[in-house]
């Protein structure tokens, strides 16, 4: 909400500047701005009446007209807006008048006419954006009075972006009420009287469920002048609150808004056809709106008349019925409709209004008749008009429950002292009632209009806004605290985010929703979640891996010459299966480019499967003595490479997917390389144990070398599974380091060397041990694996 | 007359001298120390002498012996030394020369700095929790006091997944849900996590992180709030932050507080930062989980981290932190 602040010190007055009051504002939990009305103001420019306006003899679009500026000697003024016309009051710029952006006035001959002095637009003064014609003024403005005065435009905005449950200070009274309550001065609050009634027109009103609507006023007004205008210092009040003028009774409406906080409505009595009634929508209904939407209704509040809806309750008005140039007579509605019943249906229908901005957080439900004799009032004094008697539906105010609060439980919550006496005159500021009730107790009724304060805490919290929450102290708590429980068997993230990080990986952070198209290509055996409401369509899915991300992320620096990538993530993947949504958080990662950076003395080679494999194995190393249980098998994903694809096992269950992108994949996603890519479960890895120390054997150790010669189809995990489970318990450490093809063997062969190392903790292992041990060995792997010894 | 033993000691050390290498030096102590020597001849000559001459002649042989041996010795020496020399020198590395190998990668600025918040918040007695991102209404919404068609929920914008009522979670705040009909007090719990809202532009991500805070016991207040929000404010910035509290509104919370600082920016000069939001929990909060808040108070507190980072690291653009620029990132090792 934006409002003049010469409008709210007209209610309530503190003897501060601007800048303070919004200080004090914020401080007290409404966001406010203040600032100036204008950054720079016209000087030299007065209100000037067009005497005669005739053609220019030379131009078209240009008038030559006489203009009064007060002084008796009318001056001759070339005016090109089309609205210039004799009995006009306009600015007048005179010789010597400094306009905002710095055009300076002077005597001037336009298409060889004397001209002294320019009229102006209120885009000129800098009172609007858009130039439509000359700034017409009242009639009754006095020729020679400077503008500045005429129109009070030494002011200032404020600004205020206040919290949902702040409905109450939507309006300049509700505003003033609060400054008031702050600076303990009283608001003045002009008295709204009931109007004379001089007619006896009426419309029948009728509401259906209090549940939506508590109160329903409204009254007809006829006779209005169609020729009345919008007097200027209304229409400068709702100009600084960023209305524009439209029509005397809307601009009627929407003065009370901002003044009482009360939205109005005011249908053409001669379109409406029957008595008002307020209901919810039945399916299949529709409205035309003020703002020529067409919208479906379901099961929103409406007014209707003669059973014809005429208004989307709360929201805005219909079409049909909304007043116009040729209006004479009109219904005015006032009413107290729920937040229940409003919240939401404007979101729905992509409307935005101030009456629902304001209905959506509550309006006072007592204000409606006050609101609605004030309109009468204005529309009175501006458009003339017979009055008829109020139609009224419902419970003019709702009665109100009083909250007990407890003096101590308010000290207890806040931590601070607050005396007893203090605590009643902050409430009382706010308008709440108080009685004692019993020992440090009172009942407290809140005012119609602060119906967010329902509970004892909304009290506490009113106490500690006005004490100021500056003056609660900072203290140490009371109560002990016992450290948190921190399992060592659970590996941290960081631990093997260090890892990596050590090992040259970047970590990378991607959005969770994903282009569907690109996801169903990685994980084509998932369903992506799709979103109801996506941000874009290359966001639409939730993810079912992180690959595509990192792919994303993986482009956006190849694109930008860094070739080199190494990007891990750890976040959770969603999937849907009969049990329901499952999320699962995983560790995945991409690697491409060369194996290192750019450097001397070590050639250049492309990134490989067994690099990023040791990678993952120095992350499983991580979990200790527990390593070995760790295993790497030929698998098949849908997205990798069929010969190039391994799963990770962890006794057996399995971990994760590592493998290289499938190069017709590659091909078909247009990626510069098949990358390499893993994907772990988290929950799987992250479960370690504490270690249990062994004591390391103090005899010396023996290696033995083997070099068997196999088939190529034999997985080097198969000769080293069978060597542990045949060397017998004083193998202590088993290396595979060398694998050799070619010269000297079989085609669909290879060679495998095997370091195998001997010790025990107890004694030295004599020759003999170790040699029965590799006989064991041999004959194992020629059986099981037809392995022969290389000589 | 001129001597010969002098002679041949003179010529032996001038030898020995001129001796380029270990291998001339070598010949010459065998050619005059060597079994058939010519300081070793003179030696054996004495053997055909005269006991007087012997011992005259026998004295001024070894003395000659002896300067030889002196010269050979120290000879050997100065060369061992600039052989070593040598050595050394024709082993010089240009130690400037960049290393090699790998390099090192680093962590994402938001993971760092939520493990920071995290580590401070940890000291201060509070437990990490996490929880689902796909919610429900309840755990989302209801349970933390804000019923459907309440105004708060145009605060946060929603996804919601399009079969089902189910959503993501626009903040942490479910996680103290879980934790609270799981838990008894007291709860001192932080949920660090990622959250979502339908907004993208400049300042806003439709995914981005916050770390909240839950301490739920008896006797929790405003003033205890107070503390640990300013306690680790001054740690996360390592200076004494000047914080100011004003009232706000979250339909979970009352009272309810924006949490300001004073940030002197470069630009702009020193003004308040919003940089949280807290309050003591609401006790509709408290009921919706079967926890008695005529018996239990407790306060809650919020963060984004991105704007954490934004603050602490110098960030200006919030996109910076989903393109995964290795440029940008890599100034956070």
């Amino acid at each position: 909400m934006q409002v003049s602040e010469r409008w709210l010190r007209e209610w309530a007055n503190p003897p501060v500047t601007a800048a303070e009051l919004a200080h004090k504002l914020n401080l007290a939990g409404l966001e406010c701005e203040a600032a100036p009305l204008l950054a720079e103001r016209a000087s030299g420019v007065v209100v000037g009446r067009i005497l005669s306006a005739e053609r220019h003899p030379q131009a078209d679009r240009l008038q030559v007209c006489s203009v009064d500026v007060g002084d008796g000697q009318p001056r001759q003024i070339v005016c090109g807006a089309p609205n210039a016309r004799a009995g006009l009051c306009v600015p007048c710029a005179l010789p010597g008048a400094k306009l905002p952006g710095g055009m300076e006035i002077k005597d001037a001959k336009l298409r060889g006419v004397d001209s002294s002095g320019m009229l102006c637009s209120a885009k000129e003064l800098a009172l609007s954006d858009k130039s439509e014609g000359l700034l017409e003024l009242d009639d009754s403005a006095v020729p020679g009075t400077p503008i500045e005065t005429y129109l009070q435009l030494e002011d200032g905005l404020l600004t205020l972006e206040l919290t949902p449950n702040r409905g109450d200070c939507l309006s300049v009274a509700g505003l003033a009420r609060e400054v008031a309550a702050l600076y303990g001065l009283e608001a003045c609050r002009p008295a709204v009287s009931a109007a004379t009634l001089d007619s006896e027109q009426t419309l029948a009103v009728a509401v259906d469920s209090a549940a939506d609507c508590t109160a329903y006023s409204g009254r007809v007004i006829s006779g209005l002048n169609p020729a009345a205008r919008t007097p200027d210092w209304m229409r400068e009040k709702l100009r600084r609150s960023g209305i524009r003028s439209i029509h005397p009774v809307v601009d009627i409406t929407n003065y009370v808004l901002i003044e009482l906080g009360q939205p109005l409505h005011a249908f053409d009595l001669a379109k409406l056809s029957g008595p008002i009634r307020v209901r919810r929508a039945r399916a299949g209904e529709t409205i035309k709106l003020l703002n020529d939407d067409t919208v479906q209704l379901r099961d929103e509040l409406l007014i209707t008349s003669g059973e014809v809806p005429v208004a989307l309750a709360g929201v805005m008005g219909g079409a049909e019925s909304g007043v116009g140039e040729g209006t004479t007579a009109i219904f005015f509605e006032s009413a107290a409709f729920t937040p229940a019943a409003i919240a939401g249906v404007a979101r729905r229908h992509k409307l935005s209004s101030d009456a629902a901005y304001r209905f959506e957080r509550g309006v006072d439900p007592a204000l409606h008749r006050e609101a609605l004799e004030r309109a009468t009032a204005l529309t009175l004094v501006i458009c003339g008009g017979q009055v008829g008697p109020i139609s009224f539906a419902g419970a003019e105010r709702p009665a109100v429950a009083a909250i007990r609060l407890r003096h101590a439980r308010l000290l207890a919550l806040l931590g601070c002292e607050v005396p007893a006496s203090e605590v009643e005159t902050l409430l009382r500021r706010l308008g709440i009632a108080l009685t004692a009730a019993g020992d440090g107790e009172w009942l407290c009724t809140p005012p119609s209009w602060r119906f967010d304060l329902a509970i004892e805490q909304d009290l506490i919290e009113e106490v500690a806004r006005l004490h100021g929450y500056e003056n609660i102290p900072v203290l140490p708590y009371a109560a002990a605290l016992s450290p948190a429980v921190q399992s060592e068997a659970l590996r941290p993230s960081v631990r093997i985010k260090d890892a990596l990080v050590a090992r040259g990986w970047q970590e990378a952070v991607t959005y969770s929703f994903v282009d569907a198209k690109l996801q169903a290509r990685l994980t084509p055996e998932f369903t992506g979640i799709p979103l109801d409401n996506p941000i874009a369509e290359t966001m639409g899915v939730m993810r079912t891996s992180l690959w595509s991300g990192l792919i994303g992320a993986w482009l956006h620096n190849h694109q930008r010459q860094n070739k080199r990538a190494r990007f891990f993530e750890l976040a959770a993947t969603f999937a849907e299966n009969t049990e329901g949504i499952v999320e699962t958080p995983r560790l995945a990662g991409l690697a491409s480019g060369p194996l290192l950076d750019e450097q001397w003395g070590v050639g250049s080679r492309p990134v490989d499967f067994y690099d990023i494999k040791a990678d993952l194995e120095a992350v499983c190393a991580i979990f200790g003595g527990e390593a070995a249980r760790f295993r790497f098998e030929a698998g098949r994903h849908p997205a990798l490479h069929p010969g190039r694809t391994a799963r990770l096992l962890r006794d057996g269950i399995e971990v994760g997917v590592y493998g290289e992108l499938h190069p017709v994949l590659a091909r078909e996603l247009d990626l510069p390389a098949a990358p390499l890519l893993f994907e772990l479960d988290w929950a799987q890895l992250s479960q370690a144990s504490v270690p249990a120390a062994r004591p390391v054997s103090e005899f010396p150790a023996s290696r033995r070398d083997l070099a068997v010669v196999v088939d190529e189809a034999v997985p080097a995990q198969a000769l080293l599974d069978l060597v542990r489970a045949t060397a017998g318990p004083s193998l202590s450490s088993l290396r595979l380091f060398d694998v050799y093809r070619g010269q000297g063997l079989r085609e669909g062969s290879k060679s495998v060397a095997l370091g195998l190392i001997f010790q025990d903790y107890s004694r030295t292992l004599t020759v003999e041990d170790i040699d029965a041990a590799i006989a064991r060995v041999t004959s194992a792997l020629a059986r099981d694996l037809g392995a022969v010894l290389r000589e | 007359m001129s001597d010969p033993l002098l002679e041949l000691q003179t010529q032996a050390q001038a030898d020995i001298a001129a001796s380029a290498d270990a291998r001339a030096l070598e010949a010459l102590r065998v050619d005059l120390l060597g079994k058939k020597g010519r300081v070793t001849e003179l030696l054996k000559s004495l053997g055909g002498m005269a006991p007087d001459e012997r011992k005259a002649f026998g004295e001024r042989v070894n003395r000659v012996r002896d300067a030889v041996n002196q010269a050979l010795d120290g000879r050997a020496k100065t060369l061992a030394e600039a052989e070593l020399s040598r050595k050394l020198a024709s082993e010089t590395l240009d130690v400037t020369l960049p290393g090699r190998g790998e390099t090192v990668g680093g962590l994402h600025p938001i993971s760092r700095t939520i493990a920071r918040i995290s580590r401070l918040f940890n000291d201060l007695g509070f437990e990490t929790v996490e929880g689902p991102e796909i919610e429900d209404d309840f755990h989302n919404f209801q349970a933390l006091n804000i019923p459907e068609s309440h105004p708060a929920r145009a605060m946060q914008d929603t996804f919601y997944l399009k079969n089902g009522s189910r959503l993501l979670r626009t903040h942490t705040s479910p996680v103290q849900v879980r934790t609270m009909l799981s838990c008894t007090p007291p709860i001192r719990i932080i949920c660090p996590g990622r959250v979502y809202r339908v907004d993208y532009d400049r300042t806003h991500s439709p995914m981005f992180h916050q770390v909240e805070g839950l301490y739920v016991a008896e006797k929790v207040s405003f003033a205890d709030l107070k503390y640990d929000i300013v306690t680790f404010l001054s740690r996360f910035f390592e200076r004494e932050v000047e914080a100011l509290f004003r009232p706000s509104y979250f339909p979970f919370v009352e009272p309810g507080a924006d949490v300001h600082i004073k940030w002197d920016d470069p630009d702009k000069g020193p003004r308040w930062l919003e940089v949280m939001g807290c309050g003591m929990v609401h006790p509709n909060v408290l009921k919706a989980v079967n926890i008695d808040p005529e018996r239990y108070t407790g306060y809650a507190f919020g963060m984004g981290v991105e704007r954490m980072a934004m603050l602490r690291y110098g960030v200006s653009d919030l996109r910076d932190f989903f393109q995964n620029d290795v440029r940008f990132l890599e100034q956070f090792k």
